[in-house]
């Protein structure tokens, strides 16, 4: 299980991002995890919930987008949702398809509570 | 409430440290290649497999991580190249930052292949790039053959599947064409070498994938000189 690092490392950018907003609180943060980054979001959600209880970064939320594999077909140019049993068009059935995304591991947004305009932003 | 874009990886510090390493493999022409699989799978073996089809003159070294004891890097000392043990103290992975504290005291210069064994976890290892030119998987015939679908990232991201344990075939529920067609699913085209690293059949064919991607580094590194 390294969703605890991968979480910690989520708190660290917020502290960091904290830092361009001074008197400002962070409420929620975005997270775009795909299905192939290799991390459990409700294990990703239990460990943001245990590092941030009790500090003062609370409170703040996670918001998991949680992005399934796509491909795009090479041969009538359609991107589709690709599960793993099916990797077909759905639009012309070819089977020859390219990996376009899926395997995300990215910070999204911040939620920040509103007031004067952020340092650098 | 105002909502922030913020584009960039998480594990953003990993990935700056990685490509850092990466930069220095490429300029020493280093081929740096990341093995990851279950405990028990065979990661070992294979490393050892490999040590002792080299000539005593072969530029390698080994990495090799566990969260605990000096087991791994005592068995592949015996064959005379460079090996340095990584304890991780209880983390299920290796990170870059590790990777780059192990080689402070190696001279890059006398290395042309790195071999990096991960610590035995199907999961955790496929998030942390460690500046490898590859990741290779080793899956054994004792384990499942729907362990690609099961756990998809790390076989999407490794350019090979090495299905070791095959003299166990006989004995075991294994299906190993759809083993294949399962890491094949989950990256199509992935190259796949099998091999029982204890009656030491298949070696050639994984040799042989090792000996090409050499070569293609090795004139990478021409073209670039």
């Amino acid at each position: 299980m390294h969703e605890m690092g991968i979480a910690n490392s989520v708190l660290e950018s917020v502290r960091t991002e904290a830092q361009r907003f001074p008197g400002r609180h962070i409420y929620k943060v975005g997270v775009r995890i795909g299905e192939l980054a290799g991390v459990d979001p409700e294990a990703m959600r239990f460990c943001f919930e245990a590092l941030v209880r009790g500090t003062d970064l609370e409170p703040l939320s996670l918001d998991v987008d949680y992005r399934p594999r796509r491909h795009e077909c090479q041969a009538c140019g359609r991107s589709f949702v690709a599960p793993l049993e099916d990797l077909a068009c759905p639009q012309c059935g070819a089977t020859d398809s390219r990996f376009i995304g899926g395997d995300e591991l990215e910070l999204a947004y911040l939620e920040v509570e509103d007031g004067a305009r952020a340092v650098g932003a | 409430m105002e909502r922030v874009p913020l584009e960039r990886k998480v594990l953003s510090e990993n990935a700056r440290i990685a490509e850092e390493l990466r930069a220095r493999f490429a300029e020493h022409n280093i081929l740096c290649l990341n093995l990851i699989s279950s405990p028990g799978s065979g990661k070992t073996s294979l490393l050892e497999r490999t040590l002792e089809s080299f000539a005593p003159n072969e530029r390698v070294a080994v990495l090799t991580g566990d969260i605990q004891t000096e087991n791994d890097a005592l068995r592949l000392a015996r064959f005379g190249f460079p090996v340095k043990q990584i304890t991780t103290g209880g983390t299920c992975h290796l990170d870059a930052r590790m990777i780059e504290r192990a080689l402070a005291d190696w001279r890059l210069e006398d290395i042309d292949l790195l071999l990096i064994e991960n610590v035995g976890n199907l999961v955790c290892p496929s998030s942390y790039d460690l500046g490898e030119a590859a990741k290779i998987v080793v899956l054994s015939v004792t384990e499942g053959d729907d362990k690609p679908l099961k756990y998809p990232s790390i076989f999407f991201k490794s350019a090979l599947l090495v299905l070791n344990k095959i003299d166990l075939l006989p004995y075991v529920p294994f299906d190993i064409a759809a083993a294949e067609e399962n890491a094949r699913k989950t990256h199509a085209g992935m190259e796949i070498v099998r091999v029982s690293c204890l009656r030491r059949d298949g070696l050639a064919d994984w040799l042989r994938w090792l000996q090409s991607k050499r070569q293609a580094c090795a004139a990478v590194a021409a073209s670039a000189s």
